[in-house]
């Protein structure tokens, strides 16, 4: 009793130096321990909430783990078809210019089922923010290959390793839509470590000031762990991440304020 | 009276939707119906009314715009033919999931396949019975002349932000392309940004400090919460069986037996029924205008006044089991029709009605 008054006794305003953003709802995350999801969620939510944008935002969730992303994010949301949020997007953005919207997706839904819509939004210029979560696999519906899992990479549907003979090879699609001339910031971030996760606050934070100037598509890749799709723990699987996933997409930003910049293959110790 | 023109019918739709007050238009070229984009960026709304007007990469971009735009409240529409509403379906099932309203004009063509782009009705199952995944129906409205383009066009508006439903104008190759006077109804002026977060309170605007976040959504992963979901757009759908019924009946009052036809077939049935009678023979039209909902009612009354009924059709028979359900059993009831792109002539009608009904 006597210890709970003293940690009530602490939780005045001077000494509270963290808290959830108001903009995230108190509710259990659909996510598995360990995933980067919810840091990811925690990030936009927090930057808009410092922007002051949350009665200004229309956001558009994938089909894939964060299919209830809207349910986390206090902000108003669609849900999309899959692969079809960047469409979505695109008709609310053009009808309401002055609304802030952005796009959340994973892998198999932005680069794969999504590829067109993908590449025509950022090919057209549309002004709003697109998130892409990589982690090389298909999460929600239990672990099978993706557009970007490695070569050689394990799932449900490459049992023994992506054949690259017979399975194709994984997509860049970051590197792709930096080509682009309608994507204006272009960049790929992790969360696995305290420095990563605020590089990419400041990369979010990038692409919502860039929509006050309606430059075109900001494109933010964060490539994540899954670790109970690749049957690791969380820390193995974030160790992974780095000695196999960040080699072949290397971190750091690929086009800023429209003009392409030498990608440096920066890798993070954890 | 309002201003008269000469116009296509895939010029009076999309001149309807601008005069309606339509926020965007989404689509995708294809014969027959490529006039309905072109004239909409020939008269460049963007500049006027504000309209947005964009030429999407798929038709499964465009429905899924129109998805996007109808989320947040907006009065939006697409068009295609055949093919490309095929590619649609998509997002017509998720829109009627999330409740939300559109239009959609389809312009068909004979089919299947890539078919033809001459005039079909052979979309009759796809727009009246589903067409997309799970239990969900659209208003269709069977515009039979350039006119009907024009009006249903508003009307087809109103009805799916009075029920929040998809709702679609199945058109033809033919309605489209041919050219008659239009009386085009006068502009109506856009709602504000104000207006459409007072009259739609359920869009994804942006959350204010005093109310909750809006999800738009069609999925429920609670077995019991999807079924709510069912039972509330089954009881959705029966008050648009109760309410929303539009037919047309010519010549009916001294029929002896009529044809039944939709679109195009019953302008063809028109004349039809000049040959008809010329002969001697009383022959009527009842013509279904909302396809869903159907006119279940009306078609069973005049089945106990008729001695048979010729379905005509632009396709292998489609409609006839609607009519034929909505009759029952207790007269004849056969199906004329031709397809892939044919149209049938009034006297091969008058002929049809003949041989399999009069004689048959």
């Amino acid at each position: 009793m006597e210890e709970q008054f003293a940690k009530l006794d602490i939780r005045k305003n001077e000494n509270i130096v963290y808290k959830r953003t108001d903009l995230l709802v108190d509710r259990p995350l659909s996510y598995c321990p360990g995933c980067g999801h919810g840091t990811v969620h925690r990030m936009l939510m927090e930057t808009l909430e410092e922007m002051g944008l949350q009665d200004k935002t229309i956001g558009v969730s994938p089909v894939g783990c964060s299919v209830l992303a809207y349910d986390f994010m206090n902000i108003d949301m669609l849900g999309a078809a899959h692969g079809r949020a960047p469409a979505l997007a695109t008709a609310i953005k053009r009808m309401w210019p002055d609304r802030f919207v952005f796009t959340y997706q994973g892998d198999g839904d932005l680069a794969a089922i999504g590829t067109a819509e993908t590449i025509h939004a950022c090919n057209r210029g549309e002004h709003f923010t697109m998130i892409f979560i990589n982690n090389g696999i298909y999460g929600m519906t239990g672990g099978q290959m993706a557009p970007t899992t490695l070569p050689n990479m394990r799932t449900s549907t490459s049992p023994y390793g992506r054949d690259t003979n017979i399975m194709g090879f994984p997509l860049k699609m970051t590197e792709l839509v930096a080509q682009l001339p309608g994507t204006y910031y272009v960049t790929r971030q992790a969360v696995h470590t305290p420095s990563a996760v605020r590089k990419t606050k400041k990369a979010i934070r990038k692409a919502f000031e860039n929509q006050k100037n309606k430059t075109g598509i900001s494109f933010i890749e964060v490539v994540s762990n899954c670790n109970s799709g690749w049957k690791m723990t969380p820390v193995q699987s974030n160790k992974w991440m780095e000695e196999n996933m960040f080699p072949f997409y290397p971190l750091g930003d690929i086009k800023i304020d429209g003009v392409l910049v030498t990608p440096k293959a920066e890798t993070v110790k954890v | 009276m309002g201003e008269l023109r000469l116009m296509k019918g895939n010029e009076a739709v999309a001149e309807a939707a601008i005069r309606a007050g339509c926020d965007g238009y989404f689509g995708y070229p294809i014969t027959p119906q490529s006039e309905i984009m072109e004239y909409l960026m020939a008269m460049k709304p963007y500049e006027t009314t504000g309209m947005v007007v964009l030429q999407a990469e798929s038709e499964t971009a465009s429905v899924n715009m129109l998805y996007g735009g109808a989320g947040t409240g907006k009065m939006v529409m697409t068009s295609s033919s055949s093919p490309g509403i095929s590619l649609m379906q998509e997002g017509i099932s998720y829109m009627a999931g999330a409740e939300l309203p559109a239009l959609l004009v389809n312009v068909t063509r004979g089919g299947p396949g890539l078919g033809t782009i001459q005039p079909s009705q052979a979309d009759y199952f796809q727009a009246v019975k589903g067409g997309g995944h799970g239990d969900y129906k659209m208003i269709v409205l069977a515009p039979a002349s350039v006119q009907e383009m024009a009006d249903f066009a508003k009307l087809g508006f109103e009805l799916a932000f009075k029920y929040r439903t998809p709702v679609m104008i199945l058109s033809d190759g033919a309605i489209g392309q041919m050219m008659e006077k239009v009386e085009l109804f006068d502009p109506i002026a856009r709602r504000t940004d104000a207006e459409l977060i007072a009259q739609c309170p359920w869009a994804a605007t942006g959350k204010p400090k005093n109310r909750d976040h809006i999800i738009i959504t069609s999925l429920d992963l609670d077995p019991a919460g999807q079924e709510r979901v069912n039972l509330k757009l089954q009881a959705k759908y029966r008050q648009i069986e109760k309410d929303e019924v539009r037919y047309e009946m010519i010549s009916c009052e001294d029929a002896e037996y009529v044809f039944v036809a939709f679109g195009l077939s019953a302008r063809i049935c028109q004349k039809s029924i000049d040959i008809a009678r010329a002969k001697g023979i009383k022959v009527g039209l009842f013509r279904p205008i909302t396809l869903y909902p159907f006119p279940v009612k009306q078609i069973a009354e005049l089945a106990k006044k008729v001695k048979g009924m010729l379905v005509v059709e632009m396709n292998a028979g489609q409609m006839i089991e609607d009519v034929r359900l909505a009759a029952g059993c207790s007269l004849k009831i056969e199906h004329y029709g031709r397809f892939g792109g044919i149209i049938p002539a009034p006297d091969e009608v008058v002929r049809a009605m003949e041989n399999q009904i009069i004689g048959g």
